[in-house]
């Protein structure tokens, strides 16, 4: 029996917190954390499954043109070789996410260097991989394509477009104003566990174990690709090693499994290399950002320019949302927004870690630094002037807004000198010391969700959906709703998730995972609640659960009869979407050193203080912020795609290279939860997490590298290099 | 990866005799090779596993100074008390490098012969006049951040990424080789490896059958020892500029400045011109400046790496600065 909860208005009931279990918010550790570092949690490459073939994919060493040939003949005669495919249902790019439909295919079209073009397939991984390189490929090469995002005319994103006011004339007017313009390279994903799948056939079912993120996409997408019905394939992902977003999408290396696994009638197996994850996958679009900030002389915006360009490959719709927070966050009646992408035969640009926010901010919040400065006035209080009382261009209200909260108790617990700030005020040895701060801002988002809650005669509960867990929590934080909802032990709820037999989920992405699953939990709780209160006579408010009873002494396995209670709620985020601005808000703060010889900028301490509704379990939220502030890190000093100007290509495409932040770059975080609850933004009161944590971050340390050393850089990442460019003698 | 005959070297003249195929190699910690076999940057058809042959001592020689087996690991010899002791460069350097995984199993003898980092050199898609001759340099017009300053030639402009071996040229270590006929011959680390010149794939003096078994470290130098490592992220990342300094001295003036630099040059990089120019003289900001003057004369920036000249000119002011006030 399937519950329908269509959220339409703000819910003030705030159930659970009546609820008597007394587990939601709960800091319990992960349920699957000893299976995580125990190895016995099975990661997508790692079933067990007999006669396998291992699969490897070949790609592109041309930026664009066409695969003319592939001589296979001396890769076939190889000891253990199976087959070449190079069958045009063969995907080149991964799925953008939610895209419910196949990704480019085409193999032999190639868009850029290092595109899948075919799949080679062997006994064994060692003798596919070298097989790769012993094809000769022929290709019809098209020249000059451009890889320069500043050398061509970009397309507008009109539905980014604001012109409110003149914002010109406003900051020719304005007593203060700043036009800065600020650059942020690319960034990858970068998750531990690399894209994998193994595909089996049984007739004309198909079943892929994969790495993946969103399977009630991803399922659309492979049956798409394939030209197949959904209700013929499984997809199965129990344990993802990190997304990141680069696993939103059905990937190439599940639909080359798939393709190869039928051609040859036994199991494929295809992992990527690290250097494939990276070059065939996606890559965060590098932005070009101006900022025009104007104020009157106390400081209040009259004016709000930001003008960023991204790029993409032609023929994806994704671009980079840089602006999405910038829309809403402060006020200034002036306004010019606009978002602008170059059409450029790089890797595919989608969905990293934040997207948007997570350069869109960095960019804003070093602008409204260097506005403070102009004006004379502290940046804490600049941003608390500057908090609009609706959304300054929509009119809509906000659901809650927690940004001044976040401001103030993050300054009073890291100790935020509200002085006035010059640079260059502290040495200690080689080091000038500084402290900078920023604003953060994600919009919250929902997606209608599934999921199936049964109870059990033996006093258990058992939840089903096909949502994932990515390493968020996912398992535990629905243990502690049907636990608190159910009057159950979260260790007597089992939770069965990453399978496409069981009621499609949101899918983990754009932060989106916990309050839209969670909410669809909760539905069929509040479900399974009303029958059991009908089954002692009373009213559903008045049902009192915990530890497997009700109020009244009855045990609630005897209510059940021996049968099973199950109920599947679906929860529809509703029109309630239309009438409020949703986000979470924070402030960061972060204390400095740089290197006066050698421009070298570390972080001392770093504090994130963020307001996003209801906390489901203290731990896991407060590690999802701890990750978002180390990217925040990466962000502003570390991480950067290069790629080779003549013919696109990544070159430093793995973890040696490509520059994460390692853990002696991550130093004494602290992090600050505001307790809010959402009425609006979903029925359990809960918003995003995840990114929240990388939305500004970096800000705080650009801002902080001038306030210690006097350096304003204005590219991100700020490497030794860049910092002693900009620095004073 | 392609496929290879694995045999275990059980002597040294063993294994000896198995490299001196060349297309057979020695393995020992195998952090380097392995990777490079994955990419197909290394191709050979035989490996000589030397981890069991021996020359994993670390002991003191007969002139009071230190032998370091070729065997021995890099966290073995960062953390060897005389090491500690007696040549703090040493372990400071070591420890700068790599990750605490790696450095568990890499060993010094490998360290030595490590390969570069260059984007290009890793991609076997792209030119490389160092992994096949005559296809070109991808770095020189490419993305070069990483690459040379000095010694550059106009077939490679690639850089030893070492951290270890840049000490051990401050120190003037002093590898020793075991030949192919049994022998054994003994290389100043400062010789031991090559710039590129018009062959850019010869890393070292290595020839065919020749092994390390150790290097020698000579009797303590006393002094000052810093190992400076200026990179992008701080532990697990290859030197933008680093250096090794072994300094002293007497009466307020420069007694001692051995001094050696990292991610500058295919090879560490020593200029014995430098010592010269501050060797009794009293350190000033204007005495650091006219070093490295000397040091940078014929440096040449390729673009995205010009601004390693006036890096490695600051990082020079700032450990001379440290050492001297260190020293006093």
């Amino acid at each position: 029996m399937t519950v329908h909860f269509k959220q339409d208005k703000p819910d003030e009931s705030n159930r659970l917190d009546d609820m008597r279990q007394g587990v939601i918010g709960k800091a319990l550790p992960r349920v699957e954390g000893l299976a995580k570092v125990t190895g016995t949690a099975t990661y997508a490459a790692e079933y067990s499954i007999d006669n396998c073939a291992e699969g490897v994919l070949v790609t592109s060493t041309i930026t664009r043109g066409e695969v003319t040939s592939i001589d296979r003949d001396a890769a076939l005669a190889m000891p253990g070789v199976i087959a070449v495919i190079d069958d045009p249902r063969l995907t080149t790019r991964a799925a953008q996410g939610t895209a419910d439909e196949a990704p480019q295919q085409k193999p032999k079209t190639v868009c850029y260097w290092g595109q899948p073009i075919a799949l080679v397939v062997a006994e064994t991984f060692e003798q596919a991989r070298d097989a790769t390189k012993h094809l000769a490929i022929e290709y019809r090469v098209e020249e000059g394509a451009p890889l320069d995002p500043n050398t061509v005319e970009p397309e507008e994103q009109e539905d980014e477009t604001v012109h409110q006011g003149d914002l010109a004339h406003a900051m020719s007017e304005a007593t203060h104003s700043v036009d800065v313009t600020y650059t942020t390279r690319g960034h990858a994903s970068a998750a531990m566990e690399p894209h994998a799948a193994i595909a089996q056939w049984d007739g004309d079912k198909l079943t892929v174990y994969a790495s993946l993120q969103m399977l009630n996409y991803n399922i659309s997408e492979l049956a798409d690709a394939l030209d197949m019905e959904e209700g013929d394939i499984r997809l199965v992902s129990r344990f993802v090693g990190g997304g990141f977003g680069s696993k939103l999408g059905i990937s190439e290396e599940a639909v080359a499994a798939s393709i190869a696994a039928k051609e040859l009638g036994r199991p494929v197996r295809v992992v990527m290399s690290r250097q494939q994850v990276f070059q065939c996958i996606m890559r965060r679009s590098e932005t070009t950002q101006r900022l025009r900030l104007c104020t009157d002389a106390n400081g209040t915006l009259t004016g709000f320019g930001h003008e960023a360009l991204v790029s993409n490959l032609p023929g994806e719709e994704f671009a980079e949302p840089v602006l999405q927070s910038s829309h809403f966050l402060y006020g200034g009646e002036n306004r010019e927004l606009m978002l602008k992408v170059a059409r450029i035969h790089r890797m595919t640009a989608g969905s990293v870690r934040a997207p948007g926010e997570a350069v869109g901010m960095p960019a804003l919040e070093a602008a409204m630094d260097v506005l403070a400065e102009e004006v004379g006035i502290d940046p804490v209080e600049l941003r608390l002037k500057n908090i609009p009382e609706k959304n300054p261009e929509e009119g809509l209200p906000f659901s809650s807004h927690k940004l001044a909260e976040c401001l103030r108790q993050g300054a009073e617990a890291f100790g935020w000198d509200r002085g006035p700030r010059k640079p260059r005020q502290t040495r200690e040895g080689e080091w000038w010391v500084g402290t900078g701060m920023a604003s953060a801002a994600r919009v919250h988002n929902v997606s209608e969700a599934k999921a199936r809650v049964t109870l059990k005669p033996d006093g258990t509960a058992l939840v089903e959906t096909d949502m994932t867990d990515i390493g968020t929590g996912t398992y535990t934080i629905l243990s502690q709703i049907a636990g608190e909802m159910l009057g159950l032990s979260p260790d007597r709820v089992l939770v069965d998730l990453g399978d496409t037999r069981h009621p499609r989920g949101p899918g983990s992405g754009g932060s989106w995972g916990a309050a839209s699953i969670g909410s669809a939990v909760y539905v069929a709780c509040q479900a399974i609640r009303e029958e059991l209160a009908s089954r002692l006579d009373v009213e559903e408010a008045e049902l009192d659960l915990s530890d497997g009873k009700a109020g009244s002494g009855e045990s609630i396995v005897d209510l059940l009869d021996g049968k099973d209670l199950a109920r599947e709620g679906y929860y529809e985020p509703g029109d309630i979407a239309d009438d409020y601005t949703a986000s979470g808000f924070g402030a960061f703060f972060a204390q400095v050193r740089v290197n006066r010889f050698t421009g070298e900028a570390r972080v001392d301490r770093m504090l994130g203080a963020f307001g996003f509704g209801r906390v489901l379990n203290h731990k896991t939220a407060r590690s999802q912020c701890l990750g978002g502030i180390t990217w925040s890190i990466g962000v502003a000093l570390t991480e950067a795609l290069e790629f080779d100007p003549r013919d696109g290509h990544l070159v430093n495409p793995d973890l040696a290279e490509y520059h994460v932040p390692v853990h002696r770059d991550v130093p004494d975080l602290d992090v600050i939860m505001v307790e809010e609850r959402d009425p609006a933004a979903s029925p359990i009161q809960a918003k995003g997490i995840g990114e929240l944590g990388m939305c500004g971050g970096a800000a705080a340390i650009a801002n902080a590298i001038y306030n210690a050393s006097g350096a304003r850089v204005f590219d991100f990442p700020m490497t030794p290099d860049r910092v002693l460019a900009a620095m004073p003698d | 990866m392609r496929p290879f005959s694995y045999t275990r070297a059980r002597t040294l003249t063993d294994a000896s005799q198995t490299v001196s195929d060349d297309r057979a190699m020695a393995i020992a910690g195998g952090t380097n090779l392995l990777d490079l076999m994955k990419l197909q940057v290394e191709t050979p058809s035989q490996l000589a596993d030397i981890n069991r042959v021996g020359f994993a001592e670390i002991e003191d020689t007969d002139d009071g100074g230190l032998s370091i087996g070729a065997l021995a690991t890099n966290t073995e010899t960062a953390v060897h008390p005389r090491v500690r002791a007696d040549y703090p460069v040493l372990s400071r350097a070591i420890l700068a490098g790599a990750t605490q995984q790696l450095r568990n199993k890499a060993t010094n003898g490998g360290n030595l012969c490590q390969r570069t980092r260059c984007y290009y050199f890793t991609n076997i898609d792209q030119p490389c006049n160092k992994r096949e001759p005559g296809s070109g340099c991808g770095a020189i017009d490419g993305i070069a951040k990483l690459h040379a300053i000095l010694g550059t030639s106009d077939q490679c402009i690639a850089t030893y990424p070492g951290d270890m071996a840049v000490a051990l040229s401050a120190l003037d270590a002093q590898v020793q080789i075991a030949t192919s006929d049994g022998g054994s011959r003994t290389v100043p680390v400062r010789d031991f490896h090559c710039l590129p010149g018009d062959t850019p794939w010869r890393e070292n003096v290595l020839e065919p059958g020749e092994i390390i078994t150790a290097i020698t470290l000579p009797a303590p130098v006393g002094g000052t020892q810093l190992y400076r490592k200026v990179r992008e992220r701080s532990s697990y990342a290859f030197a933008l500029v680093s250096v090794a300094a072994i300094v002293e001295l007497e009466d307020g003036r420069f007694s001692r400045a051995d001094l050696a630099f990292g991610g500058v040059a295919h090879k560490p990089w020593h200029d014995p011109r430098v010592a010269d120019a501050l060797i009794g003289k009293a350190p000033s900001p204007e005495l650091f400046d006219r070093a490295a003057d000397i040091l940078l004369e014929d440096a040449q920036g390729f673009g995205e790496n010009d601004f390693k000249i006036p890096l490695a000119r600051r990082t020079l002011h700032a450990v001379l600065e440290q050492a001297v006030e260190e020293a006093s």
